[in-house]
């Protein structure tokens, strides 16, 4: 496999149309009035214009709240836009806990420089990305939701 | 050097066995990148360096380095002697005297010195000749849509300081500014009209001396954010009647670090400094100080002297080519990767259409597939391009894009690499599995 075809994985490009998640509406997006157990987030990559505002819902309380839903808004590249899709995917039901350590896994491996693969059995598709860390300069796309998700899992606690 | 005595002679643009020549003077250009030979087409961002350039800069640092302006022994006096001639010699590229050219930084930071010099003579106790660059509530500084951040945020900052209120013309469609709308915008409160010659985006030259003259006729003082033309053709900023001119080194085959401010001498006499300090002062007591005249009035501490050196070898480079022949040969380069890339479906070219005079670039749309991934995939193919806002977000809003791809020729492309780009666009949409046109 090329080192482009090794990026741009049929699944990635797949991911990048089907866009899971992406149903935040337009008067959502400033994120005001948030019940408790819902976060929000924005994230701008300035270099390339990449945007997203996710939400993170959650149910239960403390350490033993899960996700129960990730809704987002965004515009950008394939791979931010796949790598959003496939987080959404990936989350929903998972304890908090459970999260923030995929969130640690996927930034490791995003900032390896192609020295560590995903492991498929914990990451699942995002494993797909794993590509994304031989380019430096797509890290940050790759990572885009994943930054906006920890920052709103965080404001449920 | 390249210095083809026969050149000099030709009219017309350059030809593709001048270009090949030309290319042997820079050797990055001979390089595989990702198994295929580099096509470079970014010089919008920053050009390649020719080995006449290169070898003044260590010219420099192998037998004049020193400090210029102060010191009584030789070396000191060969350093100012290559700083100063080195001035004279950009200077003369522009069609400007000596003391009118100002080194900086950059062009951003020419840009910000010339802004921030307004903000001094708006506050304060400011000397009666420094007043005319005063704005403040009710005064008007007005840009256009399609600046680069570089000449849109320092003029932000200036109103905002101010009090002055920052206005624009808008572009139209086709990327073109709008002149009728201009027409109405340039009022007796306009203090300040601050616009690009050639945009970085859709590769529009501007009609500068008709917008000059519409701005004097209001007694607004004239900034021309030359970036974008200084490189790629004739620049005479006295036949333009421009009262300020900036422009960066490193775009027109100098090193980085060194850029320019041309301003007319009896106002840049009477400007108040930028940044103050070393080198720029008379007399200096503790309560206060007197400054020299422009230029050294401008260039506090210790400047860019080996890059300043490596300039005028670049600009010599570029004369000695002849701007004329270039501006044309990029014209031509830029009308055919138009015309193609029009021909490619689902692309869509911002700016004029092909046939209609634009500088040598292009700056595209590919319907489903973003500017991150379509330089991505020309980069597999040894193609380096642009992507992203190129630090023109307004520009793009209005076009309704947050981002695009751009391709910009220099003197060095040949007609082969746009055809090998082009070729390379017709299989973005195939690649990402976009159907349709």
């Amino acid at each position: 496999m090329s080192a482009l075809d090794s990026l741009y994985q049929q699944i990635i490009l797949e991911q990048a149309k089907t866009r899971t998640g992406a149903d935040l509406a337009d008067d959502q997006l400033q994120g005001l009035h948030l019940p408790a157990g819902v976060g929000q987030c924005h994230q701008l990559n300035p270099v390339c214009g990449d945007e997203i505002t996710l939400r993170v819902e959650t149910a239960g309380t403390g350490s033993g709240r899960a996700v129960s839903g990730i809704h987002w808004a965004g515009d950008g590249c394939s791979i931010s836009m796949a790598s959003a899709s496939i987080l959404s995917e990936l989350v929903v039901g998972l304890g908090a806990g459970e999260v923030q350590g995929l969130i640690d896994s996927f930034r490791e491996v995003m900032r390896s420089r192609g020295k560590l693969e995903a492991d498929e059995e914990v990451l699942g598709d995002a494993a797909a990305l794993s590509g994304v860390s031989k380019f430096p300069a797509r890290v940050k796309c790759a990572m885009l939701a994943w930054v906006a998700a920890e920052d709103a899992l965080n404001q449920t606690g | 050097m390249v210095l083809k005595s026969a050149d000099h002679f030709h009219d017309g643009p350059l030809t593709d066995v001048e270009v090949r020549r030309i290319r042997n003077d820079f050797p990055i250009l001979d390089q595989q990148v990702n198994g295929n030979a580099l096509v470079y087409l970014d010089s919008g961002a920053t050009s390649q360096k020719p080995v006449s350039v290169m070898e003044a800069e260590q010219e420099f640092y192998e037998q004049r380095n020193s400090a210029v302006h102060r010191g009584a022994h030789t070396l000191a006096v060969a350093a100012t002697d290559v700083f100063e001639d080195a001035r004279a010699t950009v200077a003369a590229f522009i069609g400007a005297a000596e003391n009118e050219l100002v080194w900086t930084a950059n062009a951003t930071a020419g840009l910000n010195l010339i802004a921030y010099s307004f903000g001094n003579a708006s506050v304060g106790d400011v000397p009666a000749e420094a007043r005319q660059f005063a704005v403040g509530p009710g005064d008007e500084v007005l840009v256009t849509e399609m600046e680069h951040h570089a000449n849109l945020v320092p003029w932000q900052e200036l109103c905002r300081r101010t009090g002055a209120t920052l206005t624009f013309i808008p572009i139209m469609e086709d990327g073109l500014l709008d002149m009728e709308a201009a027409a109405a915008l340039f009022t007796s409160r306009t203090k300040v009209f601050a616009f690009t010659h050639v945009s970085n985006v859709t590769g529009v030259i501007n009609p500068v001396v008709e917008l000059t003259r519409m701005a004097h006729d209001v007694g607004a003082l004239v900034v021309l954010d030359a970036c974008q033309s200084a490189p790629h053709l004739v620049l005479d900023v006295k036949a333009l009647d421009v009262d300020f001119a900036v422009f960066s080194g490193h775009k027109m085959l100098a090193p980085t670090g060194i850029g320019a401010v041309y301003g007319r001498a009896e106002l840049l006499d009477a400007m108040p400094p930028f940044l103050t300090g070393g080198s720029m002062i008379t007399t200096v007591t503790m309560e206060r100080a007197g400054y020299l005249p422009s230029p050294q009035r401008f260039e506090a501490g210790t400047q860019a002297i080996s890059q300043a050196a490596a300039f005028a070898a670049a600009v010599n480079y570029l004369s000695e080519t002849g701007m004329e022949r270039i501006h044309q040969w990029e014209s031509a380069l830029g009308q055919r990767m138009v015309a193609g890339l029009e021909d490619i479906p689902g692309i869509r070219v911002l700016g004029p259409s092909a046939g209609t005079a634009r500088a040598g670039l292009a700056a595209f749309e590919v319907d489903g597939v973003h500017a991150h991934d379509v330089g991505q995939f020309l980069d597999a193919s040894g193609i380096a391009v642009r992507v992203g806002h190129h630090c023109a977000q307004p520009l793009h809003r209005r076009l309704g894009l947050s981002a695009s791809t751009r391709a910009s020729t220099y003197l060095y492309n040949t007609t082969d690499e746009v055809d090998a780009f082009l070729t390379a666009v017709a299989g973005v949409r195939p690649y990402f599995g976009i159907t349709g046109a």
